[in-house]
């Protein structure tokens, strides 16, 4: 599954972006990335239970469908295109993913089937102030007293964090540092002593909040202090998924960078016909593609459980973060005037490829993890 | 009266500024007195404003204004490119009717050239220009006119003649934007300002007086006032900056700032702000970053050699020598600054970058120098006609074939303007 998608992976794609296309056209997303929690009800329905996207690699035991990263990124792939404006990567991505890596066999009985029906939107609150989404940067503290935990301190840059019905909250042990002593809980968005702020963002498709705790009551998820190498593995399952949902977006870009160049015309003729715009065009395909290939690939190395797909994860993240960011310059650059203007669609894209250059941890950052990793 | 030096022209301006200047005077008043007096635009000739000085003896000049602290000409936006088209090209009427209002500030002056249907190719302007009796009748669409909804006047280039190439047929104007059969209407941008807007014309009215040069002059005028723009665009441009200082000057200057000068509020970001990169750096703790420095370095260098090869051009003029392509890069140098500088701001914000508006790094700055910075490649001829013109000009390689200028212009293909 690296290389290739099997024909019903083919056909699985082509109903969704059918699907996105009609749902999720630019003046929907216009809409609703001017309203607070940023999804259409009725066409996140439809996501979950018409289309059970919310299940994707949610295991059958637990109400999903099964599935791997490879589909998983297909979704993302065409939700990015579309730039679709629903709580799923929060959700589906880091919320179930987490629960899944982390959580008892009793925890995933009883929380996986709503995140998989949709019925239930989870969010993990992970980085703080700091903007960093390792263990060794959290500072939220958990103190206990018997079974019961608080939580204080302060989570940041949390996706649909002031919409989401759950919160999985990453804290430590008063006094422990690094990977030691991190813990998840589940926290629930009323508790006492939690404020949740809205953050205003660059991308207004994705919806950012603060999240403050103030000796708010929590449950433990997993093992106590354990939490650090599941949320490790976790981040990397989501980079990949990013990775996969930035190239979608890189690839709609440069296609109407060139459609737009075949129809502009200038000094009598298209702009697609100028040699300096077709090489851009082609650097365009270039960099899209082999972005796309290392997004394949690391999905088909995890779900294939290759040793080293940590490191593809950071190659891929890293790569794709580069190449969409590039794409959303060059789409601006070739439509002139018309694409540095409100109305014309390309800064929607533009604004959430600067989003997801630095959301999971910039570039640089992944090309340092994928260098430690790397096999030997 | 021996020539002007350095020492001279530095003292003669000081004992002036320090007889003269006031933070109590009226704006306009104040500028009044530096028209009359020549230290305003020292560069300008004697006839008009000036002293016929070099642009050394400027500087010096300059220097002297920064040093007592005191307000200078109006000099930002359009009406720059308006005087210096019209000390090269206007009428003796022209140049009295509107330079000293220019440099009063008085009045606020676009630039109606681009078009919907030609930007790159400035010369398809389809906007036409008919006499009727001995008047100009206007009708035809602008856009991305920057400061058109509070300008009194607009630099209009317009076709007088379908019947020749494209080139020959355009004529220059100046256009009273405040008329019945001018409407603006403004654009918003990517970045969330309306700095530039869409300009319509419906049978609007030019007096003859107010042509610009002769019938068919009109791009040799335009290409005066795009050469002004771009040798502008340099990175050494300067930006208005309101002080806090009292007095009525400085006040009413902070108000100039505020309104006419609101559509460049942003301009300084869209150049990347390479100025705040240190201190960001020093911050956030990235300046111990090994990978960040690297980062930081190539991007100083950029900006310096930018900056020192802009220099360089203007060294060379002072001297009266030809023009080398230090003039004609550094447009360009400046787009790949703007563009490299957005790369380490993001590396510099990290998580930072998902966020904008008041509440965000540096009160919103930082988030609107990536939403800004796309601006600079496209503003005032797009890099790939920068490229073009220093490939064909300067480098004097062969030309692309044209199918474009060698017809009369209604029989070029082009935009079907909606
Ligand atoms: C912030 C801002 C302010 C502006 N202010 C003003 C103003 O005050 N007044 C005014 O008149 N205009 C203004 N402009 C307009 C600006 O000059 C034009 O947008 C610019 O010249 C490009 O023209 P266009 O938008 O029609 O793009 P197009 O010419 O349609 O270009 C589309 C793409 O084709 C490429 N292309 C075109 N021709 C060629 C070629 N021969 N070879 C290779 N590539 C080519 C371009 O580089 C670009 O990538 C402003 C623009 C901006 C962004």
């Amino acid at each position: 599954m690296k290389f290739n998608f099997t024909e019903e992976q083919q056909e699985f794609r082509l109903v969704l972006r059918r699907f996105l296309s009609d749902h999720s056209p630019t003046t929907e997303v216009r809409r609703l990335m001017e309203t607070d929690d940023g999804c259409d009800p009725d066409v996140w329905r439809q996501v979950c239970q018409d289309l059970g996207l919310t299940g994707v690699h949610i295991p059958e035991a637990y109400g999903g469908q099964g599935f791997g990263l490879v589909e998983l990124g297909i979704v993302l792939e065409e939700m990015g295109r579309a730039l679709l404006c629903a709580p799923y990567f929060a959700s589906t991505v880091l919320a179930a993913t987490t629960i899944l890596n982390v959580g008892t066999e009793e925890q995933k009985v009883t929380l996986l089937p709503p995140i998989a029906a949709g019925e239930m939107i989870a969010t993990l609150a992970f980085a703080e102030d700091s903007g960093r989404w390792d263990s060794s940067g959290v500072e939220m503290t958990a103190t206990s007293s018997g079974d019961e935990f608080s939580l204080s301190g302060c989570k940041s840059f949390v996706l649909d964090g002031a919409s989401a019905g759950q919160i999985v909250a990453v804290a430590r042990r008063p006094g422990s540092t690094g990977d030691e002593g991190v813990s998840l809980f589940l926290v629930s968005p009323d508790a006492e002593g939690l404020t949740r702020t809205l953050l205003e963002s660059m991308d207004p498709t994705r919806k950012l909040a603060r999240l403050e705790f103030n000796n708010v009551r929590a449950t433990l998820l997993g093992a106590e202090g354990e939490a650090a190498a599941p949320l490790s593995k976790t981040m990397d399952q989501a980079a990949i998924c990013l990775a996969n949902e930035m190239v979608g977006g890189a690839d709609i870009l440069r296609e109407s960078a060139v459609e737009y160049s075949l129809l502009r015309v200038q000094f009598g003729r298209a702009v697609g016909s100028f040699q300096a715009i077709k090489h851009k065009a082609a650097d365009m395909l270039l960099e899209v593609e082999m972005a796309k290939a290392a997004a394949y690939y690391a999905a088909g190395a995890h779900d294939e459980g290759d040793d080293d797909w940590p490191a593809m994860a950071s190659l891929a993240k890293a790569s794709a973060g580069d190449a969409y960011m590039q794409a959303a310059i060059h789409t601006v650059q070739m439509h002139g005037g018309i694409g540095f203007t409100w109305d014309n669609d390309t800064h929607l894209w533009f604004k959430r490829a600067k989003s997801s250059e630095v959301f999971l941890g910039d570039s640089a950052h992944h090309r340092e993890l994928m260098m430690q990793r790397w096999p030997e | 009266m021996s020539d002007p030096t350095e020492e001279s022209v530095r003292s003669e301006a000081r004992a002036w500024l320090e007889a003269n200047w006031s933070p109590d005077l009226g704006l306009v008043e104040w500028r009044h007195k530096l028209a009359d007096s020549g230290w305003g635009v020292p560069t300008w000739p004697t006839d008009w404003y000036g002293k016929g000085y070099s642009d050394p003896l400027g500087r010096v000049i300059e220097e002297e204004f920064d040093r007592i602290g005191a307000v200078s000409v109006a000099r930002t936006g359009i009406r720059n490119l308006a005087a210096a088209t019209l000390l090269e090209h206007g009428t003796k009427m022209q140049k009295e009717k509107f330079l000293l209002r220019i440099l009063t500030g008085e009045d606020t002056w676009c630039q109606l050239f681009s078009e919907p249907g030609s930007g790159s190719d400035l010369a398809g302007a389809s906007t036409r220009a008919d006499k009727k009796g001995n008047k100009w009748i206007i009708n035809g669409q602008k856009v991305w006119t920057t400061s058109a909804h509070h300008a009194q006047y607009g630099l209009l280039l317009a076709r007088t003649d379908w019947d020749v190439p494209k080139h020959k047929g355009l004529s220059y104007f100046i256009l009273d934007i405040e008329q019945p059969g001018v409407e603006v209407q403004p654009l918003r941008q990517m970045n969330g300002h309306a700095s530039f807007n869409q300009v319509f014309f419906t049978d609007a009215v030019i007096e003859p007086e107010f042509q610009v040069s002769e019938l068919g002059d009109g791009w040799k005028v335009a290409t005066t006032t795009l050469m002004n723009e771009r040798r502008g665009a340099d990175g050494l441009r300067r930006y208005a900056k309101a002080t806090e200082k009292p007095g009525r000057a400085y006040a009413e200057e902070a108000e100039e700032i505020a309104h006419q000068l609101e559509p460049y509020k942003w301009y300084p970001q869209r150049a990347g702000r390479v100025d705040l990169v240190l201190q960001r750096a020093r911050e956030t703790g990235k300046i111990n970053d090994p990978a960040i420095r690297q980062e930081i370095a190539k991007l100083l260098t950029m900006s310096k050699s930018t900056e020192w090869t802009a220099r360089r051009a203007r060294a060379a003029a002072d001297l009266g020598l030809p023009q080398g392509p230090e003039g004609s890069i550094g447009k360009l140098a400046a787009s790949n600054v703007a563009r490299k500088a957005a790369l380490v701001h993001t590396m510099l914000s990290g998580a930072d970058a998902m966020l904008t508006g008041e509440n965000s790094t540096m009160g919103g700055v930082i988030a609107e120098i990536f939403v800004s910075t796309p601006a600079t490649s496209i503003a005032g001829g797009t890099d790939e006609i920068q490229k073009n013109i220093i490939s064909e000009r300067v480098l004097k390689l062969p030309k692309e074939a044209r199918t474009d200028t060698d017809r009369p212009f209604r029989d070029v293909p082009r935009n079907i303007v909606t």
